[in-house]
């Protein structure tokens, strides 16, 4: 526990702090591709708030997508993945703390950005709950599955379109239930059982997902 | 039989069948130069060595317990450098070998730490991303692990790659210290090992069609 | 229990398991599915509601069931492959791929036409409609995951997990495709649901079900054929087997 912390969680972070212009580009991406659909679609302030669910949404699965890209990029392309496939620790764990941090590193940011996104779209403030709510549930979920996809693309040279081909079929399901929370919670309906819905895929990709990474970085090491 | 045992090991790359039915033992106190062509699967059979890659067939034995049984306990006594460094660009030379030896169950000393990059003639380097490094200093951090850590196992791909005569020189009187304390090296090289590195046997792997 | 499957991991046994398939698999297949549509497209009852328009039902219907069933297969092979390390299952895995998805294509191209009389339009995000043409993405990614890899036994593993990542997936996806349905449109009259109907009806629905089925098994075999031989190439039984195709027979 203590080599994975000091090992890989401290590095990890270490490594985010350097590269903090990298770390900024997904969300500025987020941003500009939010600011797109006032501008495609119109401004009228009924009209986003109609649409200011799924737009956000999607964006951060697009951005996410794009941020996920150097989970293990740099480790696997410098060897160092090699030797952390050879220290002896668990790899699932080392992968479930690398996902913790590049989550931590990438949803904060997110977070404190929302309530910028929440005024562009015209949300109110039970949507912006209601977001931000299935934002902390879904993104984690995001960082899980995708880091699958991550761990066998990650050899491949031109491997940034082919992960957003094989994991957005796979998040639908999420974009699903989040929008739908988010717009009960402007009908002011309840909209507890999207959330135990995420919450539930959550459970199963925690549960899972770390084995299923692990298998995938051995395939790519091969 | 004590030490690293390949039992018929088969490699297939890419429908190429590299090698077959290879079998050989990696014992205390032995320096195994494993030689051949590019392309010959000298790499790849490193690689099984390590775990790495598995083997199209085959069995690896440590100590004569099958090597997936005992692999935490022979990668404590394994230290393996491959082709790529294994070091972080961002991260300083210090930094590396900081998260590498906790990532490593070694305890890191940071004193020790300067005088081993000291000897490999990295001095008023270690405090610097490893990035503005050149080539051969990069690997000369890499080797380095080979000072801090005590494993009894070496398995070393092209280890003398980007390194001056000096640095060759250093290392194969390593590598005879090493073998002299019954440690065992597997090594590729392009280049022959010189007597520096001390009495070994030679593997040869031939390129197949 | 499965030790007679055993002797099918090595790719010589399973390409002899192949050949001895392929008949028995294709001129059923090719029987049922002319039958199945003829009697189905000219001979059965006509649907007092939709007239004739309804008959595309002979060929959606089943292609959509096994559009689904093949992805399940794979996921099979692909869990095989994985387990135990079987090239041949991979072999399999990546033999049914495209087939699966040309089939999710009918079903989507016979579902979105039957729309036209029905609806009016070339396409609705109908839920069965909607969860097809994600079921296709999910074999367009395996497709495209393999092919991205040089080294093909890499490239089966990884695939093999794509396609078991998407067969957990696809329970889910297909249950949430359906409540979005209900949530944007409410109750959808779907005649895609199997219907209560008729024996006229039904016998030709079941016997184009099993005729494509078949038809997929062999097209199945027959490209996993092609792939052993194309992985296989430098091995001695091929190179016996292309002297003696070439030498005499030609009954490969």
């Amino acid at each position: 526990m203590n080599t994975l912390i000091n090992g890989i969680f401290k590095r990890d972070m270490a490594l985010a702090f350097r590269q903090r212009s990298e770390l900024a580009q997904p969300l500025m991406f987020l941003l500009m591709v939010i600011t797109l659909f006032p501008l495609g679609i119109g401004p009228g302030p009924v009209t986003l708030q109609k649409i200011g669910p799924g737009v956000i949404w999607i964006a951060a699965i697009l951005a996410s997508l794009l941020a996920m890209e150097r989970l293990f990029r740099d480790d696997f392309w410098d060897g160092s993945l090699e030797q952390y496939m050879l220290s002896g620790q668990s790899v699932a764990a080392i992968a479930a703390v690398k996902v913790l941090v590049h989550w931590l590193v990438s949803f904060l940011p997110l977070a404190l950005f929302s309530p910028l996104l929440a005024l562009f779209l015209n949300l109110t403030v039970d949507m912006y709950i209601a977001l931000m709510l299935t934002l902390v549930l879904g993104t984690p979920l995001l960082s899980l599955v995708g880091a699958i996809a991550v761990g066998l693309t990650v050899g491949l040279q031109r491997g940034g379109v082919l992960l957003a081909l094989l994991l957005i079929p796979v998040f639908i399901p999420l974009l699903i239930f989040a929008t739908s929370a988010v717009d009960s919670a402007a009908l002011q309906l309840p909209y507890r059982a999207q959330l135990a819905i995420i919450g539930a895929m959550l459970m199963l990709a925690m549960a899972s997902a770390p084995f299923a990474i692990a298998y995938a970085l051995k395939v790519s090491q091969n | 039989m004590a030490g690293l045992a390949a039992d018929n090991l088969t490699c297939i790359k890419r429908d190429r069948v590299l090698f077959t039915d290879l079998s050989f033992c990696l014992s205390p106190g032995q320096l195994i130069y494993l030689r051949g062509p590019n392309g010959a699967g000298k790499t790849s059979l490193l690689r099984i060595l390590t775990g790495l890659s598995a083997p199209e067939s085959g069995q690896l034995q440590f100590n004569d317990e099958p090597l997936d049984k005992v692999r935490d306990r022979f990668n404590q006594q394994l230290i393996y450098v491959g082709h790529k460094a294994g070091i972080n660009g961002a991260l300083t030379a210090m930094e590396n070998l900081r998260f590498w030896c906790a990532q490593h169950s070694t305890d890191f000393k940071a004193q020790q730490a300067y005088e081993v990059l000291a000897r490999l003639g990295l001095v008023g380097l270690e405090d610097v991303p490893v990035r503005m490094l050149s080539a051969g200093q990069q690997r000369r951090v890499a080797l380095s692990r080979l000072w801090l850590k005590q494993a009894a196992y070496w398995i070393l791909d092209e280890p003398f790659t980007a390194l001056d005569t000096d640095g060759i020189e250093l290392l194969e009187t390593h590598m005879r210290e090493h073998v002299a304390n019954l440690g065992a090296i597997i090594t590729t090289s392009h280049q022959p090992l010189s007597k520096q590195a001390g009495p070994f046997t030679e593997l040869v792997l031939e390129y197949r069609l | 229990m499965w030790k007679w499957l055993h002797p099918y991991a090595k790719p010589e046994r399973a390409y002899q398991l192949c050949v001895t398939l392929q008949p028995y698999f294709l001129w059923p297949g090719i029987l049922c599915l002319v039958a199945g549509s003829i009697w189905g497209l000219a001979f059965a009852p006509q649907d007092y509601q939709q007239g004739d328009s309804f008959r595309i039902i002979y060929i959606h219907v089943p292609s959509a069931i096994l559009s689904m069933s093949t992805y399940v297969a794979m996921a099979v092979a692909a869990l095989v492959g994985t387990v135990w390390q079987w090239r041949t299952a991979f072999m399999a895995m990546i033999a049914m791929a495209p087939i699966g998805a040309v089939v999710t294509f009918i079903a989507l191209f016979t579902g979105a036409a039957w729309g036209k009389p029905m609806w009016g339009t070339w396409w609705v995000w109908d839920a069965r409609l909607t969860s097809e043409l994600i079921l296709l993405f999910l074999y367009l990614g395996v497709i495209a995951l393999y092919g991205a890899f040089e080294d093909k036994q890499q490239a089966g593993k990884a695939a093999g997990v794509m396609a078991l990542v998407g067969v957990v997936n696809v329970p889910i996806i297909h249950y949430s495709v359906e409540w979005w349905n209900t949530l944007h449109q409410g109750a959808t009259i779907s005649k895609f649901d199997k219907p209560s109907i008729a024996p006229e009806m039904l016998w030709p629905l079941l016997i184009a079900l099993v005729g494509l089925a078949l038809f997929i098994a062999a097209v199945t075999v027959m490209r996993m054929k092609n792939e052993i031989i194309r992985r296989e190439y430098h091995r001695p039984w091929v190179k016996d087997l292309a002297a003696r195709a070439l030498g005499g027979d030609h009954a490969v």
